[in-house]
């Protein structure tokens, strides 16, 4: 069902470029994140990490005193490891230690915390702790961790591998008749994501009621508390997690800490609220990591550059522990299942392993396995119609699933919504005026090389339970559900189990609300990130929250709208089905009342109301789920023009184009802020970002100095042209767009730097493409050349 | 990474910074000091504070060369607040340090102090045939750029001997230099720079190479360089055979284009 959405006239709803409610508490100096509470007696928690990649823990030595100031596993008795198993056949177990206790399997790995007045002081009570290590070998190299020699990360599994996976499609009859046999190796870079606020946990307990409350930097605070009762043993009734403003998740706070998990038993036993502040050092070389993918991917084309078959082995480099809730089997099983692109294909066959290293565990960052699959499969492409003489856009126009095979179920099951491809292809290369680059690239000279390149992708978003049981992983999305309450001045409170962290959603789910009941979203109040105020919900990733909690509101407006119908009619003496609600009034014919006064009636003048009242007065909580729940299909189409300096293999982003389908846009200006953050982390992501690790698991890049982020000097101006198909599987036809920006960068990028070195007959095949990286590719054409 | 506590004191005499004690250390912008205090890579029992020290502020023009002291910032030459002593490249040296809220508080000595071999000023005063003026607890000296900096990090500075100023050559307008850095991102250290100095009135020629994992490297032979009898690949190769540096290529992309630059220069 698609409701119909009011048109442009409405300046406040969907579709209106309305400013960010949420922005002037931030602009102002007003964001209130865990490192802005303090609590009376509060302490400080820092950790002494493991400094060696694998080995076992022989002694721990801490000082006499301070007491009650140093705690250990051995300490931290009654407290559960966190478990995150996925039900796929063959998956391995791990178990993630509060504080490791005789190994440790990664650096950085807590294994003693200490307590102090100021974070400081904490760091200095750490130095007074020795741990004693026997240093094993470390498995630091993903493809070499399932060697027969290799060491196990877990020693009690066969081989370092959480799950292995085949998929396999009509592949051995598809590949018989190729013109075209391409075959690749891929390779991207371990990251680590880079939200400006750190993770943070404040504990409190309070030995009245027996109730823990968590200040918690979280995207998911219903799953944390899930979690985190779990490992403690304590009821669901006794946790109360509390998500306040969070500085940018993007996957990185989906995640139950052990850091948490300690802090919260500390404040337990000790009865002082205990706060952990994560530093960009802890982040960067302790915590957790993303995006580490290896392929060995081969493309069958017919000689029209038709996509015959592609075969895969992936493998993901899970770390050493699978996480709560995501799992070890996320990555890759993904990986399998959407590798395929937008495209047609006839068949397919995709294996993967999900390796554990001695590494930090990997999480699921913007775009997840997406950014990786697409940097395969359009790099692939562009090898197949170089091989075939063929242009970019021509195997692409060739492949791409068209309008009319819309809605189009893939090789692998996939259900495509809506939309049309070929047409966003067709604009970028418009955009990006594809025809001057060209002409320009024929009659270039001197030492930089000018190239262009695309990629196209499509994003599966708010996809549901259908999806997720089957990987039978900690938690599974159902439903969505919001409250909106009218408050006795005529406001709207309302309550979502989602948290926004950067997303707008204190805007747009108000400017949904105001096509629902016109209550002005300067009157709306967006409760979020409490488990006390709000529906229980799965939390903020896979795109999901605009769909999903913005159905929810509208869903809950619409049912509370009705009951302030109900009342004006009483009011204005009408029937109910004569009243419409419109900029905080309720209009029948020439009659009408605020919603003000229909509150104000309510709450404070019940003697007014009828006999037959509904009781159920002004607060509702409703319900809401997609048509099905296979996911919304945004979809984006990327086209960038760069130069290549072949002497210092620098990378220059001459101009970066985006043709984006989301869908009925509920804010355009959000969305292309979304879009366009999302663009620069994948920016990051084929150019700078790496965390990388030396043969014994030593993470090399521990200060930002190392480990270089995207800065605004690195960024063109991105230049978006929007598409707006409504998804017909939502509410208002939106689609989650939220992690499309991070996914199409790195595939686009690389294209064009192998485009523009195509007179060297030389490809960038790894990211990022640092210019060392771009400089030894060039010299493989130098020693060609030689021989 | 917090520091390890210390106390801090601000020098209000120069003779102070030749008499400190175990444990104490001086802190100029702190750019380079902070972070590794709050790494704990380094640690001090007391930080005394230079930076304001009016002897180590001032910058004074003499009849051939420009004296800066050493708590001179980047921020005042880049704002040519000092005098300059060749065309303008030190100001724009100045430009081009990392980020301007760093540039506010680094200084030109703690910069040669701390000799990052990537630094600016590392190259660009080596480039400029520079001296240093050190005070410690013997007297003053004088030292040659390039025999004050010894290896990465490290420099002639005796204990509780401080750099007082920097002395740079003036040039004459029929001067050219160029000097490239090559970094991918703003404010990032450079992977690989060189610079070049035609001063045909005075007859000084100077090529130097910067962000090796050493010193600057002058290098032998400047004026064939610069006149085309000594191709930069084959000047960059022989020199830095000696370094045993594997990867040059970057270094030698650097020189040509200072080359380039300075012979832009010329021209004109
Ligand atoms: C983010 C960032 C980016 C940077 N990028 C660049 C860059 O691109 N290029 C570049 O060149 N630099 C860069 N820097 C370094 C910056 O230029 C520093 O300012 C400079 O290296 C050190 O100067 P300082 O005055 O801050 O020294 P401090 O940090 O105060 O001191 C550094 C060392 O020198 C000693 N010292 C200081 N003054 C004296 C003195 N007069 N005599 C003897 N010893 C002394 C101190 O005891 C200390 O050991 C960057 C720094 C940061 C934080």
């Amino acid at each position: 069902m698609t409701t119909k959405v009011k048109g442009p006239a409405s300046k406040k709803g969907i579709g209106a470029s309305l400013s960010r409610q949420e922005d002037d508490r931030y602009l102002n100096g007003r964001g209130k994140f865990v490192g802005d509470i303090k609590m009376q007696g509060m302490l400080e928690l820092a950790f002494v990490r493991s400094p060696i990649a694998h080995g076992n823990i022989t002694g721990v030595t801490t000082p006499e005193t301070p007491k009650d100031r140093v705690f250990t596993a051995k300490s931290l008795c009654d407290v559960k490891s966190i478990k995150a198993d996925s039900g796929l056949p063959g998956f391995r177990s791990s178990l993630q230690p509060i504080l490791a206790d005789e190994k440790v399997r990664h650096v950085g790995e807590p294994i003693v915390a200490c307590l102090a007045e100021s974070r400081a002081r904490a760091e200095d009570l750490c130095e007074l702790v020795t741990v004693e290590i026997d240093e094993l070998p470390a498995v630091s190299d993903m493809r070499k961790a399932r060697d027969k020699a290799a060491p196990l990360v877990h020693e009690h599994w066969e081989e370092n591998v959480f799950l292995e996976s085949c998929v396999e499609t009509d592949f051995e009859a598809a590949k018989t008749d190729a013109a075209s046999v391409v075959k690749r190796t891929f390779r991207t870079a371990r990251q680590c994501m880079a939200p400006i606020e750190g993770r943070g946990v404040i504990a409190l307990w309070d030995r009245h009621l027996e109730m823990l409350t968590i200040h918690s930097a979280t995207q998911i605070p219903h799953i944390i508390r899930t979690g985190l009762a779990g490992c403690l043993g304590l009821d669901h009734g006794q946790v109360r997690i509390i998500a306040p403003d969070v500085g940018g998740g993007f996957g990185f706070k989906s995640q139950l800490l052990s850091e948490e998990v300690c802090a919260a038993w500390i404040a337990m036993h000790l009865d002082r609220p205990i706060r952990w502040l994560e530093d960009r050092r802890e982040h960067l070389s302790g915590t957790a990591n993303c995006r580490e993918h290896y392929y060995e991917i081969t493309g069958y084309a017919g000689t029209d550059g038709e996509l015959l078959a592609v075969d895969c082995e992936a493998i993901v480099d899970a770390g050493a522990y699978s996480t709560y809730p995501f799992s070890a089997c996320l990555e890759s099983a993904q990986i399998a299942s959407i590798l395929p692109g937008p495209y047609r294909l006839k068949g397919y066959r995709c294996k993967t392993w999900s390796v554990s290293t001695n590494k930090p565990p990997l999480l699921p960052y913007r775009g997840v396995a997406r950014t990786g699959v697409c940097f395969a499969i359009e790099l692939l492409l562009d090898a197949l119609a170089r091989d075939l003489g063929i242009t970019p856009e021509e195997i692409r126009r060739k492949n791409l699933v068209t309008p009319e095979a819309m809605p189009f179920v893939n090789i692998t099951n996939k259900y495509f919504d809506s939309g049309d491809y070929p047409k966003a292809l067709s604009k970028a290369l418009e955009a990006i005026d594809i025809n001057s680059i060209r002409k320009e690239k024929a009659s270039q000279s001197g030492d930089k090389l000018t190239g262009v390149g695309l990629s196209i992708f499509c994003e599966q978003g708010a996809h549901g339970t259908s999806v997720y049981h089957g990987w039978g992983i900690p938690m599974v999305p159902g439903f969505e559900q919001a409250g909106a309450r009218l408050t006795p001045d005529g406001g709207l409170e309302l309550r979502v189990g989602v948290h926004s962290h950067g997303q707008g959603l204190e805007t747009t789910l108000a400017q949904i609300a105001y096509d629902e009941i016109g209550v002005d979203p300067k009157k709306v109040k967006v409760v979020h990130g409490d488990t006390a105020y709000t529906p229980y919900s799965t939390g903020t990733w896979g795109s999901r929250c605009i769909v999903m909690a913005g159905g929810a509101v509208g869903a809950a407006s619409a049912a509370l709208g009705d009951r302030i119908k109900h009342i004006a009619a009483h009011l204005l003496q009408c029937g109910r089905e004569d009243i419409t609600l419109e900029d905080g009034m309720a209009h029948a014919g020439k009659s009408s009342v605020s919603i003000e006064e229909v509150a104000k009636t309510w709450y404070l003048k019940p003697q007014q109301l009828p006999d037959d009242v509904d009781p159920r007065g002004l607060e509702v909580t409703e319900g809401y789920k997609t048509v099905q729940d296979t996911g919304t299909f945004s979809y984006a189409c990327h086209a960038v023009k760069v130069a290549v300096d072949i002497k210092s293999g620098n990378i220059e982003l001459l101009d970066y184009v985006i043709v984006e389908d989301a869908g009925t846009m509920i804010n355009p200006m959000i969305v292309d802020g979304q879009v366009v953050g999302g663009t620069v982390q994948g920016i990051g992501t084929a150019l700078f970002e790496e965390m990388p690790f030396d043969y014994s698991g030593q993470p090399l890049a521990s200060t930002l100095a190392d480990y270089h982020l995207p800065v605004a000097g690195d960024i063109p101006p991105v230049r978006i042209t929007h598409m707006e198909t409504p998804s017909p599987l939502s509410r208002f036809g939106q689609k989650g767009i939220g992690e499309s920006g991070a996914i199409g960068p790195p595939a686009a990028i690389a294209n064009a730097v192998n485009d523009a070195l195509s007179p060297l007959g030389v490809e960038v095949s790894e990211i990022p493409m640092t210019p060392e990286r771009v400089l030894s590719v060039i010299k493989q054409s130098e020693r060609k050349q030689v021989a | 990474m917090k520091a390890a506590a210390f106390d801090f004191s601000r020098a209000s005499d120069i003779n102070e910074l030749t008499a400190l004690k175990e444990g104490e250390k001086f802190v100029a912008g702190n750019q380079s000091l902070g972070p590794m205090m709050n790494l704990r890579l380094v640690r001090a029992n007391r930080l005394v504070d230079i930076a304001t020290l009016p002897a180590l502020r001032k910058a004074n023009e003499h009849s051939n060369h420009v004296e800066f002291g050493a708590a001179v910032t980047h921020a005042e030459i880049e704002d040519g607040e000092t005098p300059d002593p060749a065309n303008g490249w030190m100001k724009k040296a100045a430009a081009n340090i990392a980020h301007r809220a760093v540039r506010n508080r680094g200084t030109i000595g703690g910069s040669l102090a701390h000799a990052d071999p990537a630094a600016d000023w590392v190259i660009v005063l080596t480039g400029l045939d520079a001296k240093v003026a050190l005070i410690g607890p013997d007297g003053e000296r004088k030292v040659n750029i390039e025999d004050f900096i010894t290896g990465p990090y490290t420099t002639v500075l005796k204990e509780n001997e401080f750099i007082a100023s920097v002395e740079v050559p003036k040039r004459p307008t029929s001067a050219c230099w160029g000097y490239w850095k090559f970094m991918r991102q703003v404010g990032e250290f450079a992977k690989a720079s060189a610079t070049v100095l035609i001063d045909q009135e005075n007859g000084f020629y100077r090529c130097a190479l910067g962000a090796l994992e050493g010193p600057p490297l002058v290098l032998p032979r400047p004026l064939d360089i610069i006149e085309g009898d000594l191709g930069p690949k084959k000047a960059v190769e022989d020199a830095l055979s000696v370094r045993k540096i594997a990867s040059y290529d970057m270094h030698v992309a650097a020189l040509e284009r200072a080359l380039e630059q300075a012979k832009e220069g010329l021209r004109l």
